[in-house]
């Protein structure tokens, strides 16, 4: 095996290998919890192909690993809601300003309060944001755009992000009264957990060329937000997890979160339709957070330009074409807690990239540096065109919940990092020691070719839900 | 006798809870629910009602528990306590009315996404009824 590739061989029921990326370090920490359980279990389903992937930042899930990367042939094949994960399209926007370090450096603590109080996060708090329930189903159909049409944005925006803002096939009546119900009143809301919205700034650049291409330069500051599909996802995700035990059952399942669907099926192609709503329902979510920044930002800095770099998903299935035994074949890609790292040239990529390949966004934990990347045709061999989605836990939340929240703010504070947090219990959960060391995970991937280091981007001030 | 307790999740949070039946099983393991999400004191000012009815005893106490997060995204409704709940054994089917507050009047901790099948067991070990549930934060 090449370095920092390990191989689980077929044994029993499973029809792949698994394969892990990670350094020597990383797998004994993937070792030590159910990951490896995880990933056998993944490649026992039908028609899958080439390996049970998991990336470097891989960690113990529910059904599928976080971190885990599987696709399925279309006609063999299944969908699983649990290898898309609850909180589907769990996804991160990055934006650029045409502010400096210097520029936010003496408005921070201001700035982060006015962020905070206008931009919703914790629990059972609802959003300013209002929608009728004609309105809802426009947003599940149509995503960013919808918004953007509205007002709320510019046609720049939703064309840099991952489906166009707008993912296709969604059908509003595939979703449930009662996940609209618990979407309706949380549009323009972060959550809680590890979501987040961060003020970076750009700190160091290892590819010039690709970092001009992506707009970014030494000193300048970024926003990335990291929030997802809330209540809506979570019931779109759980009414069919109940659909499909209904219709397929779950006896032959080695765990009953794998429950799924023949992707050709009636439920299998209602799943993905549901899932796209609430993909679009992520998109519009990040889109009226981006208005708000925006609306904020234009209170201190009147002349501030703040534009969309791009946007990844992180929980969700997709189909798409890969050349596989030297045929071009489509597949559809389950990515739980992963990113897709497409080289130049894809058609999914937006047209100002295309020449370079797509940007890979990689949250660090908090506290922590966060990375710019670049896809690459050599991820599209190895991993089904797939990256990490950030450092990944190491550590429970009630190991790390233990830490104060005091004594984790003392931290940042030293580092001369501004945070602002919905839940205190958030601060101590997501505390950076909970996580992998993100430089190590980044380096991995890098030295793999998963996606390459563009830019690295340093918190100033931490919002987090 | 302890009511619940919590085990080593990496991503979630897992935990057990007991009861001498299926009522007091049902019981304890929404108030394991309550303590993840918020852990202190609620405030009886408001009544729901939950009714669901299960395939086998898992499902039963998924769409049980699932009911208070559906409360608490779609009606900010923050639970505090059971105050009335009949268990069906036969039809897995649960009637509850529960109290509790407006969520907006509290720092709620943590975001419980979804309750989750993953290694979750309900059974009965000699006189003692457990669950086991992994939730999804």
């Amino acid at each position: 095996m090449p370095k920092n590739v390990y191989e689980i061989p077929p044994k029993k029921d499973m029809k792949v290998p698994g394969r892990i990326y990670a350094s020597k370090k990383i797998f004994d920490k993937i070792k030590k919890d159910k990951t490896i359980e995880q990933i056998e279990n993944v490649a026992k389903l039908d028609g899958i192909i080439g390996a049970s992937f998991a990336m470097p930042d891989a960690h113990q899930g529910y059904g599928f690993c976080i971190g885990g990367v599987a696709a399925f042939d279309l006609e063999k094949g299944i969908v699983s809601p649990g290898g898309v994960g609850y909180d589907i399209n769990c996804s991160v926007r990055l934006l650029k300003t045409n502010l400096t370090i210097s520029d936010l450096e003496p408005l921070k603590e201001k700035i982060a309060d006015a962020l905070q109080k206008r931009i919703p996060s914790g629990v059972g708090r609802g959003s300013p944001f209002q929608l009728s329930r004609k309105k809802l189903d426009l947003i599940l159909e149509k995503g960013a755009k919808y918004l953007v049409d509205e007002g709320y944005g510019t046609k720049e925006d939703y064309l840099n992000i991952e489906e166009e803002g707008q993912m296709k096939g969604a059908n509003p009546s595939l979703v449930s009264e009662r996940a609209k119900k618990r979407g309706i009143g949380q549009m323009g809301t972060l959550g809680a957990g590890n979501h987040f919205l961060d003020l970076l700034v750009v700190d160091e650049i290892f590819d010039e060329k690709v970092a001009d291409k992506f707009g970014l330069e030494k000193n300048q500051i970024v926003i990335l937000i990291h929030c997802g599909s809330r209540g809506l996802g979570h019931q779109i995700a759980s009414d069919y997890i109940k659909k499909m035990e209904e219709e397929y059952g779950i006896k032959n399942l080695p765990d009953r979160e794998l429950v799924n669907a023949p992707i050709k099926s009636k439920l299998g192609k209602e799943y993905l339709s549901a899932m796209a709503c609430a993909a679009n329902f992520a998109f519009a979510n990040k889109q009226i957070i981006t208005y708000w920044v925006r609306d904020e930002l234009k209170k201190y800095f009147p002349d501030v330009k703040v534009d969309v770099v791009y946007e990844v998903c992180h929980n969700i299935a997709k189909i798409e074409e890969y050349k596989i035994n030297g045929k071009k074949k489509k597949v559809c890609v389950h990515r739980k807690g992963a990113t897709r790292s497409f080289g130049k040239g894809r058609k999914e990529i937006p047209k100002k990239y295309r020449e370079v390949g797509q940007p890979v966004l990689i949250p660090g934990s908090m506290g922590t540096p966060s990375y710019v990347m670049v896809g690459t045709k050599k991820a599209e061999k190895i991993s089904f065109g797939s990256s990490v989605h950030g450092a990944g836990r190491e550590m429970s939340r009630s190991q790390s919940g233990k830490r104060s929240s005091k004594d984790v703010e003392k931290e940042l504070k030293k580092k001369g990092i501004t945070i602002r947090a919905g839940t205190k219990q958030s601060l101590s959960n997501e505390n950076p020691q909970a996580y992998k060391d993100i430089e190590e995970v980044v380096d991995v991937v890098h030295d793999l070719g998963l996606s390459l280091k563009v830019a690295k981007l340093s918190p100033v001030i931490v919002i987090i839900g | 006798m302890k009511k619940y307790e919590f085990l080593e999740h990496t991503a979630d949070v897992k935990f057990i809870a007991y009861g001498k039946d299926l009522r007091k099983l049902m019981i304890n393991s929404a108030k394991a629910l309550k303590k993840v999400i918020y852990n202190k004191r609620v405030k009886k000012r408001e009544e729901k009602k939950i009714k669901i009815k299960g395939k086998d005893l898992e499902n039963m106490v998924y769409l049980f528990l699932e009911e208070f997060l559906f409360l608490l995204d779609g009606k900010n409704f923050l639970f505090s306590k059971i105050k009335e709940i009949e268990v069906d054994e036969k039809n897995f089917s649960i009637k509850a009315t529960i109290l509790g507050d407006s969520s907006k009047r509290y720092d709620i901790q943590s975001d419980v996404k979804a309750i989750t099948y993953n290694e979750m067991y309900v059974r009965k070990e000699g006189k003692l009824w457990i669950s086991q549930v992994v939730l999804d934060v």
